[in-house]
This record gives structure tokens, sequence and C-alpha cells, in this order.
């Protein structure tokens, strides 16, 4: 026999038992068959219940049947009070789910390395000036940081992962797919083995536009076209380029993009952006050699990276030293990239770990809620528990008879928050999605949420069974059996709870002040523009078309039913789009700030209806160079506020004539200042290959019009294909999704806190009020009014409140500072910020008192003196 | 008559060794033999003689089974194994030590 066998029979403890005390009856029966007296024989053998103790003893784990005994103890404690256990395990499941949502989402986001060889050697390369990081990169630039630091490490372009148009078979058939561009050698770097074909090498990423390789991910492989290994040979159109698809990369890579899930990896030479030293349009990732020195390895990065900056800065034709100085006075920094390099990581990481942080206050607040039930319940069980200690139960057994207890309770909580989790984590990223381009993310339930889970739960049980536990284990039997006791270390030590439930609700209260503030500000801030009705259509074809094409298109839409107005853009507002350069004034040298550019139709201003405050729109002959119409903040920034209509200004080459001014708009999103913006005319001599259709719609929802304007394009110029439809509204919102999603969460966990804390308030002053009924009721004797009975009862802990408050408020200030990167136009110092929480806190606190205070008020001095404890 | 701490830690040794002459025994048998083989000298209680088995049993040094007497009652027996043989062997010769150890002492004085 083994362990495993003392292990079994702990779980068949009856059978065992009973066969024990079978065979010492059989033996009894022997003896008195052999002619012995009963009564002797009986007598001579002693207790029988003492020798089958110690024979069950040698055949199974005394402490497992003593952990089985105490869970089924504590399901049958559990069992007795249904409502309140239910309360704790809902509450707890509650803020259990959150912290593992939480947690699920920062680990895939953050945390989770890529399914590559070594990935802890992975580092991005980015460039810093005073706090703001920028991590896209010229091609040329790379190239020579690669030579620099070869041997040292090895370095990969990774473009973003854009979704394309890409058609495998004819025209008619247009599809969207995720398309990264990456360096040929890093698959080989990352160790990976296609599934099928080959993967791209070193060799296949060496002259520009010369390698129309393509390898699909897996993922994309499965899906599109249901694993078939004929796909492997076979070509598809992208732009002007064909590309021959050479393989299929291996099952769990999908780029290097945490939160996309690239479908096509395509070598970066092939990007139109590798031959420009002023495109900046990959990140840089670096596979640092094992035991390679950091420093060195950054500053030979950071030495190039300003070379060729210096040198691209002679082309700057007119511009100051002192711009220049300014312009190259960036640091080159290596931060661990592990877990992949995303935008999404970067805008998400604070707002993922504030969530994070409130969340575990709502745990905490949640723990000591149950903590403080807990504590009450030791209290009515005190005679039970001197009761086992007077028989001989150890305090160590005591200790692990409350605190499996608390195990079910946190156990039971941690399934609910499990299947909680399951649900909420696809859900928050599925609301993060942006129209056009998805969010990813691999969550799967493996070991480590099934630990993090565990751990959790282990933690919880400590958090709030530890301490009712040890007080219930130095129950007094004596003092205890008698009916005597010391209620006041106890409440002493919930009023303590309290304390920290008012701090962390205050704080947890505080932040959603704080995010819906922001979401508020940023949903409601002065546009200048008119979203409504407005529906963009961005536009490709094969190759650049000439202007009265797409000329004929606007017209041909113009001529629909429930079409007010079309005009032709760049790209719709607030999709991503940008175009930057240095501006030349008058003539004279360009600054160190950049003007932003925006190609626009005539009829685009009235379109989306932005307000032209000075001089006129664009005419139809107006082209690029030519004219110009630029915003306030440019007159502001460049002009100094001079008369701006009339003005030459130049980029590089292209000279325009401002004709008009309008009033400030946001350019690329609707957090950052509004920057200086110059409108040029869509028309230029050279032809066009994309735009977008901006029309302003008759009816309220303009998606409506959608299929049949996708439609209404190809049939006006068979040359032009839509690529995505819009409404101007959708990317509205797309600009707050990350703030509408934290602003939603925080107050619903907010809520959550003030609920909970309510409850833990009222079940506190409740007992309290119970505990002390016969000191009420001979204060009620004697003559105490109602008032002073009241204040009586509530004072202490209202006294906690505020301590727990004014904590809070600390906590509060302090944290503000790690999440300033969220807030828009809010300053946590505001007394109206701050003011709203410990409001809402006191008003919560009064509801929860008010029924321990009447309790307490209508407590009858008669009954309760006569009444024996 | 001597007590059951007569036996000062032996009486694994005496079970093991009349379970390896006489197999399949009951515990009423193994203790009654005791009496017997030690001209009555030795007693083991009940109080120890059965979690002593029980612990034997644990330890794998021998197997119980449940067989029906005649009487119609149901008794049950143990047998020595492998493993137990084994242990004889190593508590005869330890006790053989111990007990030559303690001659020699009283032998000197």
């Amino acid at each position: 026999m083994s362990l495993w066998t003392r292990i079994a029979n702990v779980f068949r403890a009856d059978r065992l038992s009973s066969e024990i005390d079978e065979e010492l009856e059989s033996h009894l029966a022997e003896a008195i068959e052999q002619g012995r007296d009963p009564a002797e024989a009986r007598r001579a053998f002693g207790a029988t219940l003492r020798t089958r103790e110690e024979c069950r003893d040698f055949r199974m784990l005394g402490w497992l049947d003593s952990l089985r005994k105490d869970s089924i103890f504590g399901w049958r404690q559990l069992k007795k009070r249904k409502v309140t256990s239910a309360v704790a395990v809902l509450s707890l499941g509650l803020a259990i789910g959150a912290c593992t949502s939480a947690f699920r989402l920062i680990d895939a986001l953050l945390l989770r390395p890529l399914p590559v060889a070594s990935p802890e050697q992975l580092y991005a390369v980015a460039r810093e000036k005073d706090g703001i990081t920028g991590d896209s990169w010229a091609y040329p630039a790379f190239l020579q940081m690669r030579a620099a630091v070869k041997g040292d490490a090895e370095l990969l372009a990774v473009s973003d992962a854009l979704p394309l148009d890409v058609t495998f078979r004819s025209d008619e058939e247009m599809e969207k797919a995720t398309v990264q561009y990456v360096s040929g050698w890093m698959f080989g770097s990352f160790g990976l083995h296609p599934a099928a074909g080959r993967l791209l090498t070193g060799e296949d990423d060496v002259t520009p536009g010369a390698h129309p390789y393509a390898v699909l991910s897996f993922d994309y492989w499965s899906r599109r076209f249901g694993r078939d290994p004929h796909v492997v040979g076979r070509s598809f159109h992208m732009g002007e380029q064909i590309y021959e698809i050479v393989g299929v990369g291996p099952e769990p890579f999908t780029g290097t993009e945490t939160g996309a899930v690239t479908d096509i990896f395509l070598p970066a030479t092939m990007h139109a952006g590798a031959v420009h030293d002023d495109w900046t349009w990959h990140r840089t990732l670096a596979r640092v050699r094992p035991g390679a020195a950091m420093e060195p390895l950054r500053a030979k990065l950071d030495a190039t990276s300003r070379a060729f900056e210096e040198e691209r800065s002679k082309g700057f034709t007119g511009m100051s030293r002192e711009a220049i100085r300014q312009f190259l006075d960036l640091r080159v920094i290596l931060t661990p990239a592990a877990a992949g390099a995303s935008g999404l990581q970067q805008n998400y990481r604070t707002a993922l770990i504030a969530i994070g942080v409130l969340v575990a206050m709502v745990l905490l607040i949640a723990c000591a809620n149950v903590a403080n039930l807990m504590t009450a319940q030791a209290a009515s069980r005190a005679r039970e528990m001197a009761l086992r200690v007077s028989i001989g139960a150890g305090r160590g057994r005591l200790l692990q008879l409350v605190l499996v207890e608390s195990a079910w309770l946190a156990f039971l909580s941690a399934g609910l928050g499990a299947t909680l989790s399951w649900w909420s984590a696809p859900f928050v990223v599925s609301r993060i999605s942006r129209p056009g381009n998805p969010v990813r993310l691999a969550m799967p339930a493996d070991w480590r949420v099934l630990a993090f889970g565990i751990g959790l739960a282990l933690a919880v049980t400590l958090l709030f069974g530890l301490a009712p536990a040890l007080r219930a284990s130095k129950v007094n039997p004596a003092s205890a059996l008698r009916g005597a006791g010391g209620p006041h270390s106890r409440r002493r030590l919930m009023h303590g709870l309290i304390a920290v439930q008012v701090a962390f609700c205050f704080l947890v209260l505080f932040m959603a002040g704080l995010f819906a503030t922001t979401f508020d500000h940023l949903s409601n801030r002065p546009m200048g523009f008119s979203a409504e009705r407005v529906l963009t259509l961005d536009t490709v074809a094969q190759r650049a078309q000439p202007q009265v094409y797409w000329d004929q298109v606007a017209e041909h839409l113009r001529a629909m039913p429930g079409v007010e107005t079309v005009a032709l853009a760049g790209w719709a507002l607030l999709a991503d789009g940008g175009w930057n350069g240095f501006v030349s004034v008058n003539g004279a040298p360009p600054g160190p700030d950049f003007g932003y550019f925006m190609k626009v139709s005539p009829g685009w201003i009235d379109a989306m209806k932005v307000s032209l405050i000075e001089g006129r729109d664009f005419r139809p002959d107006d082209a690029t160079p030519g004219a110009a119409i630029v915003n306030e903040t440019f007159v502001r920034q460049f002009l100094h506020g001079e008369r701006a209509v009339g003005t030459a200004i130049a980029k590089g080459e292209l000279a325009f004539r401002i004709v008009g001014v309008v009033r400030d708009l946001p350019y690329r999103n609707l957090r950052e200042a509004i920057l200086p913006v110059i409108y040029v005319p869509f028309r230029s001599d050279e032809p066009t290959r994309q735009g977008t259709f901006v029309v302003r719609t008759a009816s309220a929802n303009p998606l409506a019009l959608a299929s049949m304007l996708r439609r209404e394009v190809p049939r006006a110029r068979p040359e032009f294909r839509v690529s995505t439809v819009r409404s101007e509204a959708e990317l509205v919102n797309g600009q707050t999704i990350r703030e509408r999603l934290v602003a939603m969460l925080a107050l619903f966990f907010a809520a959550v806190a003030l609920l909970l804390a309510g409850i833990g308030l009222y079940g506190v002053l409740d007992y309290s009020v119970l505990q002390r009924r016969r000191e009420i009721g001979i204060r009620m004797a004697v003559g105490a009014q109602a008032g002073d009975i009241a204040r009586r009862v509530t004072a202490d802990v209202f006294g906690m409140v505020l301590a727990g408050a004014a904590a809070g408020l600390a906590l509060g200030i302090a944290f503000a500072r790690y999440v300033a990167a969220l807030l828009y136009q809010v300053k946590p110092t505001d007394v109206a910020m701050l003011a709203l929480p410990a409001v809402l806190l006191l008003a919560g606190a009064l509801i929860a008192a008010l029924p321990a205070v009447i309790h307490a008020v209508r407590i009858d001095p008669g009954t309760m003196l006569r009444q024996a404890e | 008559m001597p007590k059951s701490d007569s036996l000062q830690g032996s009486l694994d040794l005496l079970v093991l060794k009349i379970l390896s002459r006489r197999t399949r025994l009951h515990g009423y048998a193994i203790m009654t033999t005791i009496k017997d083989w030690s001209g009555e000298v030795l007693h083991a209680e009940e109080g120890s003689l059965y979690p002593a088995l029980h612990r034997m049993e644990e330890a794998g040094w021998i197997k119980a089974q449940w067989i029906v007497k005649d009487s119609g009652r149901r008794a049950r027996i143990y047998e020595l194994t492998a493993a137990g043989k084994k242990q004889l062997e190593t508590e005869e010769s330890r006790w053989e030590a111990v007990t030559s150890a303690v001659n020699r002492v009283l032998g000197t004085v």
C-alpha cells in the first residue's frame, strides 16, 4: 500500500471505519467463543473507539481527512446562511472575474511572448525627444543601422499590419487582407518553419521592387483557402503589382503586431517607401545577440541614425541651423519587445493597467466585506469554537476550519469569475476594434490564466479569511463559554476594514469621475465640422487615373437619389491619413515645425460643413501646386496672425498662394492639440490612384446608401473600386473608443464599489448595534435621546469613513499622475473632481447607516433588559 | 502478569514471525499465539495489536483479507507478503544485535 491508498482511503473513510469496527467486533466474538466472560473481554479490550481511531490514522492521511471533514462542515455552514453566502460569492465572483479579464487582456497584449525562438532577445528601436517616442523609421536609415550593428544584433523592419485591397482572380473580386511588410530574414531569425511551400529569406529582400513574393499566415490560409496546398504558386494583385505566393507560415505565428493578425507577409523592399529617405513607415525590431552589451549597441544605433538624418538635412534648403539642430535632437532608445510591438499596445497600455488597478480595488473592497462578514460570524460562533478548543482541538485545526470555509467562498467565486471572464475579455476586445481595423488578440485559456486564477483565489482566501481565522483560533474557552468576550477588538478590526474599503472606494469613484469627464469633454468638444449624414468612400484604381475620371465619378454620384453633395479628399477625415512637411512662408527659410497637408476638392468645405472665415473655397481649375486654404492655427503659428489670404507658402518645390482661411478642425485625432493644416487642391497634373469620395446624404442613416454607392462607383468608371465605406460619424466615434470603454468600465466598477462599500458599512453597523443592544437599552432606560443613541452608534464608524476618504484622496491624487496620458482637459486636482466622489461616498454611507440607526433607536429598553443574554 | 510494555518494541517482530510460521491468522489468533508461544509471559493488548496490524498492512509487510467463518461471522485474516519476509529478516537480525549487546553489558558487570 502506498500514499495513494492512504489518499483513497480518505474518501472511503466511513467504510474503513466500519471495517475496523467489524474486525474489532469479530475479535471480541472470537474471545467470547473461546469461553471468556463477555464483560471481562470487553473490559480487557479497552476503548474500542480509540483503537479504531488509531488504526484509521495508519490507514489514511490524517491531514487530508481533517481537510475533507472541514470542507464538508464548511459547505454546510455556507448552505446554512444561503443569502449571505450568495452575496459574498456574487460580489467576490464579479471582482475576481473582472481581475481575471483584466489579466487576460494585459497578458495577451503586453506580456505573452511571441511564438518565436528566444523572444526575450527582441527589442523595439525607437526615437525619443522630451518624453515623446516615435517608432517609425525610413528604410534607408534602417539599412545603415543594420550594417552598423551587424554581429551584435540583427535588425528587422516590420510595417504596421494594414488592411489593403488584394485581388486573387478578376478585378470584380477585390477583397481586404491584412498585409505586413517584413524583412525577408525575419522568418529565419525567428526560427520559423513553413507549414507549406517556403518562407521568405534574406535573398527575397535585397533590391527594392524586385521580389514579388508573398507568404500567407496559417490563419489566413485556413480561413480563406481551407488549407489548400495548391495555393502555393498562385498569384494575386495588389495595386499595380502581381505577387506570387511562395508558402505558408507556421500555425502560431500571426505577425509581430500584437492585436492584429497578419494575413499576408511581403518583403519590406516591396514597400513603395523602401527607396525614400523621408518616408517613415516601419518599426525596427532588434534581435540582440545573447550577452551583447545594450548601451554600446544603443549608442551605435543612435550615432548611425543621427548621421543619416544629418546627411538628409543637408537637402533641407534654406532651413536655419537652429531649426535643423532641433530637428536632429532625438535619442534612440531600445525597449524590450518580447510580446511584439504595436500601436494597440501603446494606445492601451496605460488604460488597461488603470482598469486593472480599479478592478483590483474592487476585489479588495469585496474581500474586506467578506472578511467583516466572517468576523461577525466568528463572533456568533465563539461558543462553538470554545467548545472545540475545550475538547482538544488545536489552534491549527481551528485556523484550518475557518480558512477552509473561506476557501470554499473563494473557489466558488473563482468559478463564477472564470465564467464571467470567459465572456467579458472577448467582449472588451470586440469593443476596441475600430471600423475597418478589427482587433484580434490571442487569449487562450491556458496555464497562465489558470495559474493566475488559482493564485488569485488563494490570495483572496488569505486576504479575507486569515484575520477572522486567527481571531477565531485565539478564542479563550473559559470566558467564551461563560458568555463573556471582548467584542471591542473585533469591532476594531471591522472598523479598520471599513476605512480601507472607503479609501479604495473613493479612489475608484475618483478615477471613474476623471475618465467619465474625459470622455464627456472629448465627445462634446467643438468639432469644427459636421459628421452627420456624411458617408466616406475610400476608392482605389489599379493604375493612377487622371482628374477628369475622378470628376466623372463624382458627377455620377451627385445624380444619385438621396445624395446632397459629393466632394473628393485625399482620405477621410480622422481616418489615420496624414502628410506633413516643412513650410516656408513668403520665401523665408522653413522653421523646425511641421505643417500638415490634406488634399481636398472644391466643395469639400461645404460637404463637411466647415466654416470659411476668410477668402474663398477652391475653384474647379485650382490645382496642386497653386492655391491653398489654411486653418486658424496655421495663421496663428506660421503667419503670427498676419493677413493670410494672398500669402505665398511652399513645401519644398511645391508653391502655393493662400486663397482662404477655415476654422480649426481636428486633423488625425481628437486628443491632440489642433495642428497647423494646409488644405491643397485634390487636382494635380499627376494622375491619382486613390482618394476618398465624401458624400453628404439626405438620410439620417447614411450607411443605408453604402451598398448602392459602392456599386455605382465602378459603374461610373470601370477603373475604380470602392475599398472601404464608412460613415464619418463612425470615424468620429472610433476616435473615442478607448475613452468610451475606459469611462464605461470605470463607471460600472465605481457603481459596484459603492454598492459593496455600502453593503459592508451596513453590515458592520448592524452588527455593532446587535452587539451593543443591552448597552443601548440601558442608556435609553436612563433617558438617552434618540439623537444621542444614533450619534453613539455611528460616531466611530463615520470617523473611519472620513479617515478612509482622506486616505483615498491622497491615493487618488498620487495615482492620477500615472494616468495623465488618458485624460483630456481634466485636472485631477479640480475641486469638482474631488468633491463629487466625496459627496457620493457620504451619501452612500448615510443610506447604508440608516437601517442600523433605525434599528438602534427602536430598541425597547424594557424587553432588552429583561431578556437574558 | 507482564504488561504489553514488556514487548519493548518487539511486537512487529513477533507478529511477523508468527505469520511466517502460520499463515492466515486473524487478530485474536495472533494475540493468543503470542501468549501461548511465549509460555504465557508475553501478552499483546488489543489496543496495541490492532493499530500495529494496520500500520504493518499500510507498510505493505502483511496483507489482509475478509473470510466468512463456519459460524457465519466474517473475520479479517492476515498473511505475510514478500516485503514482510524481508522486514522479518531485518527485524530478527536487529533483535539479535540488540539482545547480544544487552547480554554483553550484563556479562561485564
